[in-house]
């Protein structure tokens, strides 16, 4: 990989961003405990009997990751606005949009994937029926990077301001409820023992699409609330 | 370069768009209302009852013209969005982020009477099928939009990015419109046709047009006193502007 | 008079959805009337403060 190469500004980047969660590590759990926690308030708020656990296990675990992954979006801009190292991305010759991609990918790594690891954990906890266990993990695999992907248009839109979290979540959820709807549309599906593959291909070709256009967005957001 | 340029650039200066909107905005308003009197006589009085949903049926004349100026002033709004981002006019920055409080108020209204309408007709004051549920993104969409703009202290910034944000979900317009079509619904399907007969009958049909008129009237009416203050905001430490503060001033003290 | 104001029985929900129409409109049409003429008062405070500035110096 020659220095000074695009390919090259990438690989950097990628072990930059994760050697600074690794140093933190610690805080990778957070988004995982305050899921568990909205989970496990459920049954103490509907009562344990499992049948009506079990009614709404898939579309509570499906929030549950949803609202985790919103409160750990933050992080994705904020220790490089603070250090200044934004404005030197945004300022590098390499293209803004490949480089973000590597940084969403990264955190989408560091964040999401392990929700998504403990999600049939969350989901034993409310009395998930046994099949619909990998429909919930697939419809999270397809669904949190593309969550991440709009999450990181709207952070980048809001980057910098000090009190954004109610602000973020506003302007983030119009974008994530088709998401929602589609996932756990799916999820639900399975449960009714009905066919359940169309939401999670729309789910898919959704994914595709913000693949590549949310990396640009993204990139033309933080140019504009940079200038 | 040619007269039309020469008008066009004209308009977009901010004192020349001030006296113009100064003027034009009451005419809206006023045209605006006579003709809301006329289409809600129309409506209430003239127009018979519905058959099946007897005089319930009314509140169309409120709801439906406000669910379409919600979608247009959306479509207004992305399109000057664009328009500034593209090109970065001023004008199109503060018209842009003027018409999205009074989407946002014909969004609010559509919602409201849309579920003083349902309750005695479907018996549910709500339900989360797809075309309330878009209805009520859309709401948000435009809080989100608004809140983005506040929320940024450079006001050419903040239009900048608002703008932005209201081009991301121009995706949720076609959803709100097709969604009657694409899914299973409560909400009844589309009776108006832009093209073609519309299944609705004459004396319930020209109240309605009516009523879409006076709303967009009304719309463009609010959206030029906004950008009027929009624009003396954007230039307040400019003369024409002092002038007129001061001009404010001694009407209201003198 | 009396059957139009009851509208079929249905006046409960046509007349608060009027309410709501006129209300939100009319608040709608007031509001910029009210920002400008808030803009325009803290334009010529601000106008004031600066002339009194460059009259009598920063040091007072």
């Amino acid at each position: 990989m020659k220095p000074g190469s695009t390919s090259s500004a990438c690989a950097a980047l990628i072990r930059r961003d994760l050697t600074l969660v690794w140093r933190r590590r610690g805080d990778a759990l957070n988004p995982i405990l305050f899921a568990l926690i909205v989970v496990a308030l459920f049954p103490l708020a509907l009562g344990p009997e499992p049948e009506n656990l079990r009614r709404i296990a898939a579309g509570v675990v499906f929030v549950a990751i949803l609202l985790a992954g919103l409160l750990a979006l933050d992080t994705l801009f904020r220790g490089d606005y603070e250090d200044g190292s934004l404005e030197q991305l945004v300022l590098s010759p390499h293209p803004l949009s490949l480089l973000l991609a590597c940084k969403i990918a990264v955190h989408w790594l560091t964040t999401a994937l392990p929700l998504i690891v403990i999600a049939p954990l969350l989901g034993e906890l409310l009395h998930l029926a046994e099949p619909v266990r990998w429909v919930l993990v697939l419809a999270l695999l397809l669904a949190t990077p593309l969550l991440s992907l709009l999450g990181a248009v709207c952070v980048a839109l809001t980057v910098g301001m000090h009190r954004s979290g109610m602000l973020l979540a506003l302007l983030v959820l119009p974008l994530y409820v088709p998401v929602l709807i589609f996932g756990a549309g799916a999820c639900n599906a399975a449960q009714a023992a009905l066919p359940y593959l169309a939401p999670l291909l729309w789910l898919g070709a959704a994914l595709v699409l913000a693949l590549v256009l949310a990396p640009l967005a993204c990139a033309a957001a933080l140019r504009i609330s940079l200038s | 370069m040619n007269a039309l340029t020469l008008w066009f650039h004209k308009i977009g200066s901010p004192p020349t768009f001030y006296r113009i909107a100064g003027w034009l905005g009451p005419w809206c308003f006023g045209l605006g209302l006579l003709l809301g009197l006329v289409g809600l006589y129309g409506g209430l009085v003239l127009a018979p009852a519905d058959y099946q949903q007897g005089d319930a049926f009314r509140i169309i004349f409120i709801h439906v013209p406000c669910a379409w100026m919600g979608l247009f002033a959306y479509f207004f709004m992305a399109a000057n969005a664009f328009v500034a981002l593209v090109w970065r006019i001023k004008l199109s920055e503060i018209l842009a982020m003027a018409s999205a409080p009074v989407g946002a108020a014909f969004t609010f209204i559509t919602l409201v009477t849309g579920s003083l309408w349902g309750k005695p007709m479907w018996g549910t004051w709500w339900t989360w099928d797809a075309r309330l549920t878009s209805e009520l993104v859309l709401l948000f969409i435009y809080l989100g939009i608004i809140g983005l703009y506040n929320a940024i202290e450079d006001r050419r910034q903040a239009a900048r990015a608002a703008g932005f944000l209201a081009l991301v979900g121009v995706v949720n317009i076609p959803i709100v419109h097709f969604s009657v079509n694409w899914w299973n619904t409560l909400h009844q399907g589309s009776t108006v046709r832009l093209m073609g007969p519309s299944k609705i009958d004459a004396a319930m049909l020209w109240p309605l047009l009516l009523m879409a008129l006076a709303t967009h009237l009304w719309f463009f009416g609010s959206l030029l006193a906004r950008t009027r203050v929009g624009l003396l905001e954007l230039d307040g430490g400019k003369d024409w502007v002092r002038t007129i503060a001061l001009a404010d001033g001694a009407r209201s003290h003198g | 008079m009396g059957s139009f104001f009851a509208m079929g029985g249905y006046a409960g929900f046509v007349w608060p959805a009027y309410a709501v129409f006129f209300i939100v409109l009319a608040i709608d049409a007031l509001a910029p009337r009210l920002q400008r003429r808030r803009l325009l008062q803290e334009l010529r405070g601000r106008l004031q403060r600066r002339a009194s500035r460059d009259r009598n110096g920063t040091s007072s």
